[in-house]
């Protein structure tokens, strides 16, 4: 079984990010750029279930500027078996994302698709919905476990109110969530031998297909500072406050 | 303590744009080593560092290392990191490929260390000896040595010690008298070596040490020593391990620092004798220890710039934080960071600026070791060969001394706060209290400088490197940056101070060779001082050119300031350490023993 596997190269996580002077984005010049880290749980998963013989083949996908290749390395690094980056400098949002998958996705016919449920760079949470949709496929969001048995998906997820256990077909797309694994760290073997695998460019533009994003950024600020602390004597007086300052119970 | 990130951009500065990673890639076997591969790399190590490696170095500090019924425990944590480290192929950075190491370069492989090396030096202490023991092996072992231990040692399944110091011989090996007994085909070792690091662990299943020994027959003094290889457990040919060897651990030092590594007192052959193999010939045990010796310098003085870096990172987060004061002139009631004061302002410049230098020079002293082994041309490893030689002295004894003093500022930085355990600055400077003492101590690496490197070629190799300094003085003056227009002016000063004071050493050494042992350690870090400034001076060259294309200018300004920094209250030292040199021996040798 092949699964395909998309990945995000967004600002790393580790770092604090600034604002552009201008407010019309975050600073990126410079800035040390990483996976997104709910695409590389996304892509362990596949690896474990390669691992473990449910899955053949693994093909990650990137979609963005040429450094996105870092990415798509890492990625083969940790263990998956090639790479395609779709090209382009035109900023990517969650539909032409999942208009992007799609067009490779007819070309690969991947049996389950696993992407991230959200890059923590816009949190969209968007892109593996929308994917669904246009590929007529079923879904599972936020999946926490994931075992896939003949024509279908044993999959657990993790909503409010506690677990739950569903089945879908496949062909499906899943988006991952925290729990669903831990990614290992790279081994310094692995990592030469990513430089082997092969990555195939596409550029956007061949695909034929309206990536322009439809959202415009108005702005972009800081959120407002909190303010200092109090350190309360007992149980009590945080109760009192909360009853009677803050309103709340 | 604040959280370690790899100095990952500065790292990448000094590789591939001031030491040039294309030259390392051009050599043989290195047509691998490029720039995205180098990233990829330091990526996941800054990441293992950070992650695994950082995390567990105050527990080790605290807990340290403990004998319990003759095995030592290591702090916990250390094993599961040490398996980690083990699985992620970390510990064959620069095995050789045929032994199933990645056989990366030193220039590579530097920066990775020095980023273990930040994040936990007493764990690192392990692989670092560990690939002693595989260099040694490489060298001078036999072709079935080197098949039963390589692979396992390049791998981390087993670890290596050197075994050198007793009691009576620390920084004079030639008084080492542990004997080595010959029994068909092997030996039996009998003595005590003392302060072996990580010479018993529960980190990994075998340990395989390298020890210095004496055979019946041998002559006295430097030529009698012979190297032996004594595993923990006896190895089959196949491989397994077999019966407990006679050597054991007697005691744990307590020490200073690294409190994680164990320091151990190994007791060979108490029993029925320790059986060891001769690597290579006998007689030639102190021969073989000295080229090893090199790499292994090389990585000690790297632990200078690691420390140097971490309590850099350290005492800058604090300075950020506390509040305290305000701001000179200000007058409003607002309290400020004590980051805005000059006086911390200059420490924490100070700190940079000397561990940015110190890392040019170390990563500097990597490149040219690559050459000096893989160069094509004959003529050209040679030259790299004695710049190495010439060099290492200076790597581990100015970065170690460095590291300290760095250490010891980021101490000051925090004030009280520094005295106290709980921020990790007062480890740091524990920590880094030993660089400047094992694998030689400073005084030792002064008299290897102007002892066997420098006056035994009458000072070839150095004045061949200053004239190299010297060629960058036009370039400088070229430069219509004021604060290169500084630099240049304090490093054309330093480079006359630095060529006198090489002659006087040069013309005296035979004559008088007390007083230039009175006065090498100053003549050494005179050395550091200015070649530290001549690439920091490149350094700046570099960063106006890209700021003159608008290329990262945040980065190359700060790169620029900190040159400048370093021309104004680094440099300038070297006027006074050449007077030192040149004036100074005389008033040491006039006391009389007595007189302390
Ligand atoms: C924590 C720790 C770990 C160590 N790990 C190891 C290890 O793994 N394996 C190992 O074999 N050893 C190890 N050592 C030993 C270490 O290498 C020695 O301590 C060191 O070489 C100095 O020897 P010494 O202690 O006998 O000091 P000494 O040689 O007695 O030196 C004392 C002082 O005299 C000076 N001095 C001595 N001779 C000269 C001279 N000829 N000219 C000028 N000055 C001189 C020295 O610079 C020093 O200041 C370790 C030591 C420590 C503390």
């Amino acid at each position: 079984m092949k699964v395909l596997v998309a990945v995000k190269r967004v600002v790393d996580p580790n770092i604090k990010v600034r604002i552009k002077a201008d407010g019309s984005g975050v600073d990126l010049a410079n800035v040390k750029m990483a996976i997104n880290p709910f695409c590389e749980i996304a892509v362990e998963q596949a690896i474990r279930m390669k691992e473990a013989g449910t899955v053949s083949e693994i093909v990650v996908v990137s979609i963005g500027l040429p450094q996105c290749q870092e990415t798509l390395r890492t990625a083969l690094a940790m263990g998956a078996d090639r790479g395609i980056l779709v090209e382009t400098d035109v900023e990517v949002q969650p539909l032409a994302v999942a208009k992007v998958l799609k067009a490779i996705i007819a070309k690969e016919n991947p049996a389950l698709v696993i992407v991230g449920k959200q890059a923590v760079d816009d949190d969209c949470n968007q892109s593996g919905q929308m994917l669904a949709a246009l590929l007529g496929w079923p879904q599972a969001a936020f999946i926490s476990k994931i075992e896939v048995a003949g024509d279908h998906a044993d999959i657990t997820r993790e909503v409010d109110g506690g677990l739950e256990k569903l089945a879908i077909k496949l062909p499906a797309v899943v988006t991952t969530d925290l729990r669903l694994n831990e990614p290992r760290y790279v081994t310094l073997p692995n990592i030469m031998k990513a430089k082997k695998k092969p990555i195939e460019v596409i550029k956007a533009d061949t695909l034929g297909i309206d990536i322009a994003p439809r959202l415009k950024t108005l702005k972009v600020e800081e959120p407002p500072k909190r303010g200092a602390g109090v350190k309360l004597a007992d149980v009590a007086e945080l109760v009192n406050k909360l009853k009677n300052e803050a309103k709340v119970i | 303590m604040s959280t370690y990130r790899a100095p990952l951009r500065d790292m990448r500065f000094v590789i591939e744009e001031l030491v040039g990673l294309q030259d390392i890639s051009a050599l043989p076997g290195c047509a691998a080593v490029t720039s995205d591969l180098v990233s990829a790399v330091f990526g996941e190590a800054s990441k293992f560092a950070s992650q695994v490696l950082a995390p567990l170095n105050r527990v080790g500090d605290e807990q340290g290392a403990q004998l319990i019924e003759g095995e030592v425990r290591t702090p916990p944590g250390f094993k599961q990191a040490y398996e980690q480290f083990v699985a992620g192929g970390w510990n064959g950075l620069s095995g050789e490929a045929c032994y199933g190491g990645q056989g990366l370069p030193n220039l590579v492989a530097m920066p990775v260390q020095e980023m273990w090396n930040s994040a936990n030096l007493a764990f690192c202490l392990c692989p670092m000896l560990t690939s002693g023991v595989m260099d040694a092996l490489t060298l001078t072992g036999t072709p079935e040595q080197r098949a039963t231990y390589l692979p396992r040692l390049t791998a981390g399944e087993w670890t290596g010690t050197m075994n050198l110091t007793e009691p009576q011989a620390g920084s004079d090996l030639s008084a080492v008298r542990t004997r080595a007994v010959r029994e068909s085909g092997q030996y039996r070792i009998h003595g005590t070596k003392i302060f072996i690091t990580w010479g018993e662990h529960d980190l990994a299943r075998n340990i395989v040490h390298l020890v210095l020994a004496r055979t019946p027959d041998a002559p006295q003094g430097v030529k009698g020593i012979s190297l032996f290889l004594v595993p923990k457990f006896l190895v089959a040919a196949d491989g397994a391990l077999g019966a407990r060897n006679d050597v054991h651990c007697l005691s744990l030092e307590h020490k200073l620092g690294i409190h994680a590594s164990p320091t151990c007192v190994l007791a060979y052959g108490e029993h029925e004798g320790a059986i060891g193999y001769l690597v290579g010939e006998e007689s030639r045990g102190l021969e073989y220890m000295f080229i090893m010796m090199n790499q292994a310098r090389l990585a000690v003085g790297l632990e200078g710039v690691a420390l140097a870096e971490r309590a850099y990172q350290q005492a800058r987060a604090y300075a950020q934080t506390r509040v305290q004061g305000r701001a000179i002139g200000q007058t409003s009631e607002e309290r400020v960071a004590i980051i805005r004061h000059p006086d911390v302002k200059r420490m924490l410049a100070s700190m940079k600026a000397h561990t940015e230098a110190m890392r040019a020079l170390a990563y500097s002293a990597a490149a040219a070791l690559d050459k000096s082994r893989r160069h094509p041309d004959d003529g050209e490893r040679k030259r790299n060969q004695a710049l190495v030689d010439f060099l290492i002295p200076i790597v581990k004894g100015w970065c170690t001394e460095c590291g300290v003093e760095v250490a010891s500022t980021g101490v000051q930085v925090h004030g009280g706060r520094g005295y106290i355990e709980d921020t990790g600055a007062a480890q740091l400077l524990r920590d880094a209290r030993i660089t400047t003492i094992y694998e030689g101590t400073t005084g030792i690496q002064a008299a290897d400088l102007v002892g066997r490197k420098l006056a035994r070629e009458r000072g070839a190799t150095a004045h061949a490197l200053i004239g190299e300094m010297r060629s960058l003085l036009p370039q400088l003056a070229g430069c219509a940056n004021a604060a290169v227009a500084v630099a240049h002016a304090a490093l054309a000063q330093a480079i006359e101070d630095l060529s006198a004071a090489t002659r006087w050493v040069v013309d005296t050494q035979s004559s008088d060779p007390a007083a230039v042992a009175a006065v090498s350690v100053p003549f050494l870090r005179l050395w550091g001082v200015a070649a530290g400034g001549w690439l920091m001076a490149r350094a700046a060259l570099i960063a106006d050119v890209r700021l003159n294309a608008d290329v990262e200018p945040e980065f190359y300004a700060a790169k620029i300031a900190t040159a400048r920094y370093y021309a104004e209250h680094i440099l300038p030292q070297s006027s006074l350490l050449a007077k030192i040199v040149v004036g100074g021996a005389q008033s040491v040798l006039a006391f009389s023993e007595q007189q302390f």
